[in-house]
């Protein structure tokens, strides 16, 4: 394990986190805090806006993208996000979405900067890729689009995964496949959202674990409705929720429900 | 094109359509593995796609300008170039010269632009006879079919389709369609006489050569060559932007062409095709070269933010990487060009508003931008489609982004909304889960569950567990809080 920097980090929790899954954000607040991290915690963030933007709607985007700029730039500290879509948002999305504003391009730009989703965080910042982690059982990992292709999250998870002591690693074919989720599309053109899911959930089936691993959780309400669904033991956890599980000989950690 | 039935009506009919599944899964992942194949054994790949974008971008940004020079090359090899603005003055040029030169049979080349033009039935109905000479075509043709991807027409059939066909259609024995090679060489036959007996052959172009005047022609088959040297008359149809402005630059095209498409390191026959017939004694070569420049919207794209969608080399790597096109295929987008680049494409030249669902059927996955070898941003193009026709979303979609923007944008009152909603799904909710969320949103409930959320949001629980602690300032190391703390902020609640 790193030694402790003092270092101090926001955390924008995500508003699917914040509503769904606020497990997660304490599972993300105790791998920072056992890492040395200090967290704040700005009590005015609501939601990255990606829905908007991801639906046409600039506008309703640009207004998020602003109050969410301002939200994180009353402190200079870094900011840490749990999840790869809302993480691609501010890191990328933002600079484009207020390239024309005078006031805000330049904040876009200095907050991108000073951003990073939660796995690159530990391993591209802190150089960690033991986190103290110990848990039981199959795990399996799949790698949610837009921290894949958008943020170039891709062997950090799975080697911080590695570090986890008494987790078995089995890898899920098509990993890389999209599960159909995709936002609004998933009630937009949801037969289309379905078919997808259903290929990603015989793929996990195939591999035998209990527990899939992703950085999003929007894509592990969608998965893990689909596995309620088929009546599957297999449940979609969070990164974050694996690693701060300590349990000696314990089990991956089940979502809320 | 079947543009009168909804795309989600045509989407709906390709998911339960067992045989085109099943078509569908064999020919993708058989195209998805191939590609990674190839550009795992390709050192350089990644450096070489840059390159290729560099041209195309390069190109595009002086498009007159090649094309100027490619006009000029071909004609001082005694070929004509005919640029058409419309689709329809490509056809009458086709047309009227076919006419003009007592054509009676036609051999046709792949030729996707040939299909959006809707070429084929404007010359059959002046009487001229056409084979289209790729087999996937011939077979989309003999079956009164559309090709169903960019590279390979006929993914949506199988080998038993195709023998079924050939049997109705063409009178086989079964020994004729016993195999692949049976079909092969029955349509071998059959085309060799439409070959030898034809007075004018049409193909496409993969690139146009601006320093030389050359047409460059790649086909797995041989049949771009016979098409082109065999009649009398050659008529080579491309859109505007299948230009490139060196030999060299055809290079570095050829060399993400094939890998990206079929996971070839090039296609078995690459033909580069310089004016016609050079002189009354050579022994093959057409007597006249004719090029057809279509615009037909092109002109109008790269001006634009979908310029980008022109880099095209039409490769079809897009199409066998999405996920979308792997579940409808490409007959469910009812356009000549489907998958990815057929959703920016199609709205990008005929209008957004016709074609507002295609920019829909996707979930931004960007496994289209990862594969395309000219690393042409798709996602970008579609949320831009999607954002310039987002008055045409559904009212309950364009309400529902107004509340909830304006709630993201005061946060006590997302607290309290969250407070509240989350209330009211626990009360539909049982077990933890809802199993029929109301109006809209019941095709989410339709083939998944939706979790109830918690009583206590994580800020919530936060806020509890940090009340009365002393705020730090944000000054990183000189702060006074504990372990952890919240920023400070009027009207936290």
């Amino acid at each position: 394990m790193v030694t402790a920097l003092r270092r101090r980090v926001q955390l924008f929790v995500t508003c699917l986190i914040d509503q769904f899954h606020p497990d997660t954000g304490m599972a993300v607040v105790k791998v920072l805090n056992r890492l040395g991290v200090e967290i704040e915690v700005p009590a005015d963030q609501t939601c990255c806006g990606q829905p908007a933007f991801n639906g046409g709607f600039a506008d309703a985007a640009r207004d998020m993208a602003r109050k969410t700029i301002d939200v994180l730039s009353v402190s200079d500290a870094p900011v840490v996000v749990p999840s790869g879509s809302c993480g691609d948002m501010i890191i990328h999305q933002y600079t484009r979405l207020l390239e024309d504003d005078p006031a805000y391009g330049p904040k876009a730009a200095a907050l991108a900067a000073r951003t990073f989703e939660f796995s690159q965080f530990l391993v591209d910042e802190l150089g960690v890729r033991d986190v103290g982690a110990s848990a039981r059982g199959a795990v399996t990992y799949h790698a949610c689009c837009h921290g894949l292709r958008g943020l170039g999250v891709r062997e950090q998870p799975l080697d911080l995964l590695a570090g986890v002591r008494g987790v078995e690693q089995r890898p899920l074919p098509e990993c890389e496949t999209c599960c159909g989720f995709g936002g609004l599309f998933s009630v937009k053109l949801p037969e289309i959202s379905s078919a997808m899911l259903a290929r990603k959930l015989e793929n996990i089936e195939s591999t035998g674990a209990d527990t899939i691993v992703v950085t999003d959780v929007s894509c592990a309400m969608h998965m893990n409705g689909g596995l309620r669904r088929r009546k599957s033991r297999a449940r979609v956890v969070h990164l974050a929720d694996v690693l701060a599980s300590t349990a000696a000989g314990g089990d991956t950690p089940a979502p809320h429900a | 094109m079947h543009t009168n039935v909804s795309f989600y009506r045509r989407a709906h009919e390709a998911l339960h359509d067992a045989r085109l599944q099943g078509a569908l899964d064999l020919a993708t992942s058989r195209m998805v593995s191939a590609r990674t194949t190839a550009f795992a054994a390709f050192p350089d790949g990644d450096a070489v796609r840059d390159h290729a974008r560099r041209i195309r971008a390069h190109t595009l940004s002086r498009l007159d300008h090649y094309l100027d020079r490619f006009t000029e090359n071909v004609e001082a090899r005694g070929g004509h170039v005919f640029y058409a603005e419309s689709g329809d003055q490509a056809v009458e040029y086709i047309r009227s010269l076919a006419r003009s030169r007592h054509v009676r049979s036609i051999v046709k080349g792949k030729s996707m632009i040939s299909e959006e033009l809707e070429l084929n039935r404007a010359l059959e109905a002046d009487g001229m006879t056409i084979v289209e000479t790729d087999l996937g075509e011939y077979v989309i043709q003999i079956g009164n079919d559309h090709p169903s991807h960019i590279v390979a027409p006929i993914v949506h059939l199988t080998r038993h389709d195709v023998a079924a066909l050939f049997k109705r259609t063409l009178g086989a024995t079964d020994a004729e369609v016993a195999d692949i090679g049976a079909m092969t060489a029955l349509a071998r036959r059959v085309l060799r006489e439409a070959f030898l007996g034809a007075d004018m052959g049409i193909s496409g172009v993969n690139f146009a050569v601006a320093e030389t005047g050359s047409v460059c022609l790649c086909t797995n088959e041989g049949n771009g060559r016979l098409t082109t040297s065999l009649p009398r008359i050659h008529v080579a149809l491309m859109g505007i932007e299948r230009i490139v402005p060196t030999l060299d630059d055809l290079g570095v095209m050829l060399q993400v062409l094939a890998r990206s498409a079929t996971g070839q390191k090039l296609t078995v026959y690459s033909n580069l095709l310089t004016g016609p017939r050079r002189s009354p004694g050579e022994p093959d070569g057409p007597e006249e070269l004719h090029v057809v420049l279509v615009d037909n919207g092109r002109a109008e794209v790269l001006g634009g933010e979908l310029a980008e969608i022109l880099y095209c080399i039409r490769c079809g790597a897009c199409l066998n990487v999405c996920p979308v096109y792997q579940e409808i295929g490409g007959h469910a987008y009812g356009t000549v060009y489907g998958g990815p680049i057929g959703s920016v494409l199609t709205p990008g030249l005929r209008g957004i508003v016709p074609f507002k669902d295609l920019p829909q059927a996707s979930s931004l996955c960007g496994a289209c931008r990862e594969a395309c070898p000219v690393r042409i941003d798709i996602p970008r193009m579609l949320v831009a489609l999607r954002t310039q026709s987002v008055t045409e979303s559904p009212a309950w979609l364009r309400a529902g982004m107004s509340v909830y923007t304006w709630l993201a944008t005061r946060p006590a009152a997302f607290r309290l909304a969250g407070r509240v909603g989350g209330a009211m799904l626990r009360w539909r909710s049982r077990d933890g889960w809802i199993d029929r969320l109301p109006g809209p949103l019941k095709g989410w409930t339709s083939t998944r569950a939706f979790p109830a959320p918690p009583k206590r949001s994580f800020l919530a629980k936060w806020q509890a567990e940090h009340a009365g602690r002393p705020q730090p300032t944000g000054d990183g190391a000189n702060s006074t809080a504990g372990p952890t703390g919240n920023t400070p902020k009027a009207g936290a609640q």
